[in-house]
């Protein structure tokens, strides 16, 4: 084994690589690694805070979901109360009419009756009048039984 | 390759541990080295070729993956090269981070560099020891040793670069003034004490690289060794030993990588600590 220039070659030739790798090999490959680490570790990140999103919206979504139920059972139990409260209305409603008409309809008979009895008294009296002539088969002074007869017929 | 006799063992096992030597003879001014003899006399003034093309080669194969990596490099989903790269890139951020406590952005490209660069030169280790030297000896080139950590050159020359770091990054952060006091003050903090301390701390300095070098170097060497071993069987027989070796050298070759890479981080960290 003999020393010689081989050795100084050698250490010539270790500086050149090492300057070659310190320039132009070590730097792009180290930044490329690190932006990758740097893309991995957002990425990441972004998942994280994306599941975190997605279970914010979740309970977001649960909560509109139970408060819209809610609301809808509301809903639904005012109309609920609203429809009885109609039909009780027109329940009333139709009763009230019902008795106003009945009142009616009775009012109006009664008057008819009067008006009958009216009739049938003026009537009477006159059929009265009649019936004594022809009893009587003589005249009467009308004048001076009209009286009495009105009297009769007022009693009917 | 059957050992016929003792003579051609020791011929094949010397001929696949010599390295394609370029150099300056004395006599012969300058050659590649046709023998080992010839290579040991031409002294300091010599390069081993094979050592610097295939590490060279190795080096510029890792930069271009990686470069090529990085250019193509998207924050979307990455493809296959881009993921095998980011392994390393984050293999080698993570150690940096629990190994360096100073602030550098430096240090992790320099670990990358020695961590992938060493391994790829201990992997052509796994590739069988006769292909490149018959194919090299049928062009003409008599010697042919591919695996660059297992000529002490290498490890030294990476150790060197690692040292000069440590030394470089001591005057920085402490300034040169500091990087002295340490070297001369520690552990005995006492005037007197100076000279031992200077002795001690500069040792302690030197042995680093030394023994990252040697480390790295050892493990190499001998696992090549065996393998030029191994390789000396009958044909039929290789597999046997040859497989599990290598299999055992997958281990070997990313650890040993490894332990380089560490060391130096850690010697890098204690040049930026102040005591």
């Amino acid at each position: 084994m003999n020393i010689n220039m081989t050795l100084i070659g050698q250490t010539i030739a270790f500086a050149i690589f090492v300057w070659f790798c310190i320039k132009y090999v070590w730097p792009p490959i180290s930044s490329a690694l690190h932006e990758r680490q740097k893309k991995i570790a957002d990425g990441l990140d972004a998942a994280s805070r994306a599941s975190r999103d997605l279970e914010l919206a979740q309970e977001q979504a649960a909560q509109t979901l139970r408060e819209s139920k809610e609301q809808a059972s509301q809903i639904l139990e005012q109309a609920h109360k609203r429809s009885t409260q109609m039909i009780e209305e027109a329940r009333e409603q139709a009763r009230a009419e019902g008795e106003r008409l009945v009142a009616g309809a009775r009012a109006e008979i009664d008057q008819e009756i009067n008006r009958a009895k009216e009739e049938l008294r003026a009537q009477v009296a006159t059929l009265a009048i009649v019936g004594a002539e022809r009893v009587l088969e003589a005249s009467v002074d009308e004048k001076a039984h009209r009286k009495l007869l009105d009297k009769l017929a007022a009693e009917l | 390759m059957a050992a016929g006799n003792e003579i051609t063992a020791i011929y094949y096992i010397q001929h696949h541990l010599q390295n394609l030597t370029f150099g300056r003879h004395p006599e012969l001014g300058w050659k590649f080295a046709s023998t080992s003899t010839e290579a040991q006399e031409m002294g300091f003034m010599a390069i081993h070729v094979d050592t610097m093309g295939w590490s060279i080669a190795m080096g510029v194969l890792f930069l271009w993956l990686f470069r090529k990596a990085g250019q193509m490099a998207t924050t979307g989903v990455p493809g296959g090269l881009q993921n095998a790269v980011e392994m390393v890139i984050e293999f080698i951020e993570n150690l940096t981070r629990s190994t360096f406590h100073g602030k550098n952005p430096h240090i992790a490209p320099i670990a990358l560099t020695l961590f992938m660069w060493i391994l790829l030169m201990n992997t052509l280790k796994i590739l069988p020891v006769d292909y490149f030297p018959e194919l090299f000896g049928r062009l003409g080139v008599e010697y042919m040793k591919i695996v660059p950590t297992t000529d002490v050159n290498a490890t030294l020359g990476m150790a060197l670069g690692v040292f000069c770091l440590i030394v470089y990054y001591s005057c920085k952060v402490k300034g040169v003034g500091g990087f002295a006091k340490e070297l001369s003050l520690t552990p005995f903090n006492h005037w007197l004490l100076i000279p031992f301390n200077l002795v001690l701390e500069i040792v302690g300095l030197i042995v680093k690289p030394i023994s990252l070098a040697l480390r790295l170097f050892g493990n190499m060497f001998a696992g090549e060794v065996i393998f030029i071993l191994i390789a000396l069987l009958p044909f039929w027989a290789i597999w046997v030993l040859d497989v599990p070796w290598a299999i055992f050298h997958i281990l070997v070759v990313s650890l040993q990588a490894f332990i380089f890479t560490t060391l130096s981080i850690v010697y890098l960290s204690a040049a930026h600590e102040h005591h």
